[in-house]
């Protein structure tokens, strides 16, 4: 019988690629939808009316969603190769502790990085059309909040996400106030912070 | 020996998590020594420390010696070690949407209920709001059917009624009741409530009453 696979996903989404990879190892053809998540498309909307996320996997027609749900699916239907859970039952109950585990914690962090975005929205409405936080010149807010701007590089990588994209004026109004010498002299490179980060 | 073994379970009365892993394993007809954590806001004992080293929380399940944590996965445990009766679907694709809402039960129901019933002063209209929608989409997922599974009682069923237990402590500080925001969930409680499994481990509410007005005096919001 000809499966029918399709699966509504945004590339660099971290629970999309365990479906990916997953897909990979069973060999299993499957047509790729790349979602707009700005722009929800009425398939996705129609498939996972409950969450509205991807990724969504429609196994002929049907939606399974949630990406450790779909890759256990996966690993039941396509049971006969490279099986992904252990046979036994404990085995399989640890394995599945640990990722709830990895959830759980992933949750906490997406959370994190949703309110470090809307922490850098509500400063943006503060800057509105100045220059700087102070007004015409660069003042104890500025000095206060620069510090954070070597570290956007580490957060960027570890968060996957654009700060650019999210808060062009914050990044705007950084990259004035690293044409102050005091500044640009100061701050660390946002690179070598990382680098520090991962010795 | 016992079937299956030696099972014990780390326990505390009121916790919805743990009621899951009663009703499965009376579902099937396994023996088990229970062992209360009473003291849950204080001195856990060793067994919980080292069976639950990263959450430290119950339920944990000793199946002969070995830890099992985290309510769901245990349920889960249970059914595939003791097969009959079956509590998940036979079918994969049902299988999948039963652990979906499942997922969907974990991650909404309890904190929903919880920003009703520990919430300071006058409930806000959001939480009120937000924890019927939540019970709405579960009405959805229930249709017309009498379980969550179909005919039987099964895997979901067991999932979300031990949380039902907190209904009417939310009912009370929320100031509405289930059986006129949700008739139909309200139908299913009464329908699992006539199972001897469901009715004997599942606290008596007015219990679980007093139990939240003793947690809301110890938070200070009482």
């Amino acid at each position: 019988m000809a499966e029918e696979v399709v699966l509504l996903d945004f590339w660099p989404s971290m629970f999309g690629v365990r479906v990916r990879i997953v897909l990979a190892e069973k060999g299993i053809e499957y047509e790729y939808r790349e979602e707009d998540l700005r722009n929800k498309s009425s398939l996705l909307l129609q498939m996972n009316p409950v969450h509205k996320k991807i990724p969504v996997l429609i196994h002929n027609g049907k939606p399974v969603c949630e990406s450790s749900i779909i890759v256990q699916y996966i690993d039941e239907v396509w049971h006969d190769k490279a099986p992904l859970l252990p046979s036994d039952p404990y085995q399989r109950a640890q394995a599945r502790f640990w990722v709830d585990f990895i959830d759980k914690k992933g949750e906490e962090q997406e959370a994190a990085k949703k309110e470090f975005i809307e922490v850098l929205k509500v400063l943006e409405e503060q800057l509105k059309d100045k220059p700087f936080f102070g007004g015409e010149t660069f003042g104890y807010v500025d000095v206060c909040l620069i510090g954070f701007y070597c570290w956007f590089y580490v957060y960027e990588t570890f968060g996957n996400f654009n700060i650019e994209a999210e808060c062009p004026e914050i990044i705007a109004w950084a990259k004035r106030c690293m044409q102050k010498e005091s500044v640009s002299k100061t701050l660390p490179d946002g690179k070598k912070v990382f680098q520090e980060l991962m010795r | 020996m016992s079937k299956g073994g030696e099972i014990v379970l780390l326990d505390c009365w009121v916790s919805p998590f743990c009621i899951r892993v009663k009703i499965a394993l009376a579902e099937k007809g396994v023996e088990y020594e229970t062992r209360a954590e009473e003291d849950l806001f204080g001195d856990k004992s060793d067994l919980l420390l080292t069976s639950n080293p990263i959450h430290k929380k119950v339920p944990v399940l000793l199946h002969n010696g070995k830890p099992l944590c985290e309510s769901t996965i245990i349920v889960n445990y249970i059914d595939e070690t003791w097969p009959s009766p079956p509590l998940l679907p036979t079918s994969t694709y049902n299988r999948a949407q039963a652990r979906f809402w499942a997922d969907f039960i974990d991650k909404k129901v309890f904190d929903a209920g919880h920003n009703i019933w520990a919430s300071k002063g006058v409930v806000p209209e959001t939480a009120k709001k937000d924890f019927i929608e939540i019970l709405k989409q579960l009405e959805g997922a229930l249709g017309e059917k009498d379980f969550f599974g179909g005919d039987s009682f099964g895997f979901l069923d067991i999932i979300l009624i031990p949380l039902t237990s907190w209904f009417y402590t939310i009912e009370k500080f929320g100031g509405f009741e289930v059986k006129e925001v949700c008739p139909k969930i309200s139908a299913w409680m009464n329908r699992c409530m006539e199972r001897e499994t469901v009715a004997k481990v599942l606290p008596d509410p007015e219990k679980v009453y007093e139990f939240a007005i003793m947690i809301r005096k110890m938070l200070g919001i009482e």
